[in-house]
């Protein structure tokens, strides 16, 4: 890799399935520079130089682990300065893009595309927090207001 | 081999029980990653957690998974065109906070190379004709990347704040 790109985005996701589609969305990432977060260790990072962060995996049902996890995404913004943040959620996500709003980042939330007939909790959530506001179900966007659809990771 | 893959978030008991009932008759090498499930499978070399590396160097070797119907485990087996055969986790079952795998299941079962289980009978079912369900050449795998119109729509809006 050259020089790394002067635009830095924070880009969020818990493993599993919100990683994955995360990390198909690597191309949108490919001229900045990125710092990826996720929930467990050893994961690579789709583009870019620097090591995937790692933090708690927290959710409702696990507030202190949430707390945890938002301790450290602080403390990684604090030191990151991303100008935008991404997340494909869940719970870490939400949590990443209201510490965005606060720091003046421009924040998107991309729904997971598991959430085919209802938004999820964290989704409706981030709703306040996020510049950008995608499902990936045309159908969703439809019946919700402020809800868009710009297509699918598949 | 065969791979399972039921994430590491919740168990899936009704799962790996079926499968490992299968795998003791199969005649073929089952391995999965059974997350916090409490059914001892006998059959299956089941690891509570795999590193990220070493699911995907199993992934690669697989010629089909067994999964929940979760995104994860569909996307990235469809992108290494590995046959998949899906079972949703249910809610009451406590297997998941809600049922949205349902939904996804509903959504994905006309998606080439994926097969849907909606119980442990019909798992049992598609076990028995794994050999036809196995033939990867039926189906092309799903491209690596989200479509471009997406990613680039995307990136103008993280560099520039446009829609």
């Amino acid at each position: 890799m050259g020089r790394r790109s002067r635009h830095r985005i924070l880009a969020v996701a818990s493993a599993g399935g919100h990683w994955v589609q995360l990390a198909r969305l690597s191309e949108a990432f490919e001229d900045s520079d990125t710092l990826y977060v996720t929930t467990v260790a050893g994961q690579t990072a789709p583009t870019g130089d620097r090591a995937v962060a790692k933090i708690s995996d927290g959710s409702r049902n696990e507030p202190l682990r949430l707390l945890a996890a938002g301790l450290q995404l602080g403390l990684l913004m604090l030191r990151f300065r991303p100008h935008a943040v991404i997340t494909t959620g869940a719970a870490p996500g939400y949590v990443a893009l209201r510490l965005g709003k606060l720091l003046g980042c421009r924040t998107v939330w991309l729904d997971s595309i598991a959430n085919a007939e209802e938004l999820s909790m964290s989704a409706r959530l981030a709703h306040r927090y996020a510049d950008l506001w995608l499902t990936q179900w045309e159908n969703l966007s439809g019946k919700t207001p402020g809800l868009d659809y710009w297509g699918q990771v598949l | 081999m065969i791979l399972v893959a039921v994430g590491t978030q919740f168990p899936f008991d009704r799962l790996v029980e079926t499968v490992d009932r299968w795998a003791a008759t199969c005649g073929t090498n089952v391995v999965g990653q059974i997350g916090p499930s409490t059914y001892k499978p006998a059959h299956i070399k089941a690891h509570n957690f795999l590193p990220p590396k070493e699911f995907e160097s199993l992934l690669k070797q697989a010629d089909l998974v067994i999964a929940h119907c979760g995104m994860g485990s569909i996307l990235s087996a469809l992108s290494l065109g590995k046959p998949i055969i899906v079972m949703p986790r249910s809610a009451s079952k406590g297997e998941h906070r809600n049922d949205h795998q349902f939904a996804t299941a509903q959504r994905l079962s006309r998606q080439p190379g994926v097969t849907v289980a909606w119980d442990e009978a019909e798992m049992s079912r598609c076990l028995e004709r794994i050999s036809a369900l196995q033939d990867s050449s039926s189906f092309s795998p799903i491209p690596p990347k989200a479509p471009r119109e997406l990613t680039d729509r995307l990136r103008t809006f993280l560099w520039e704040g446009r829609r």
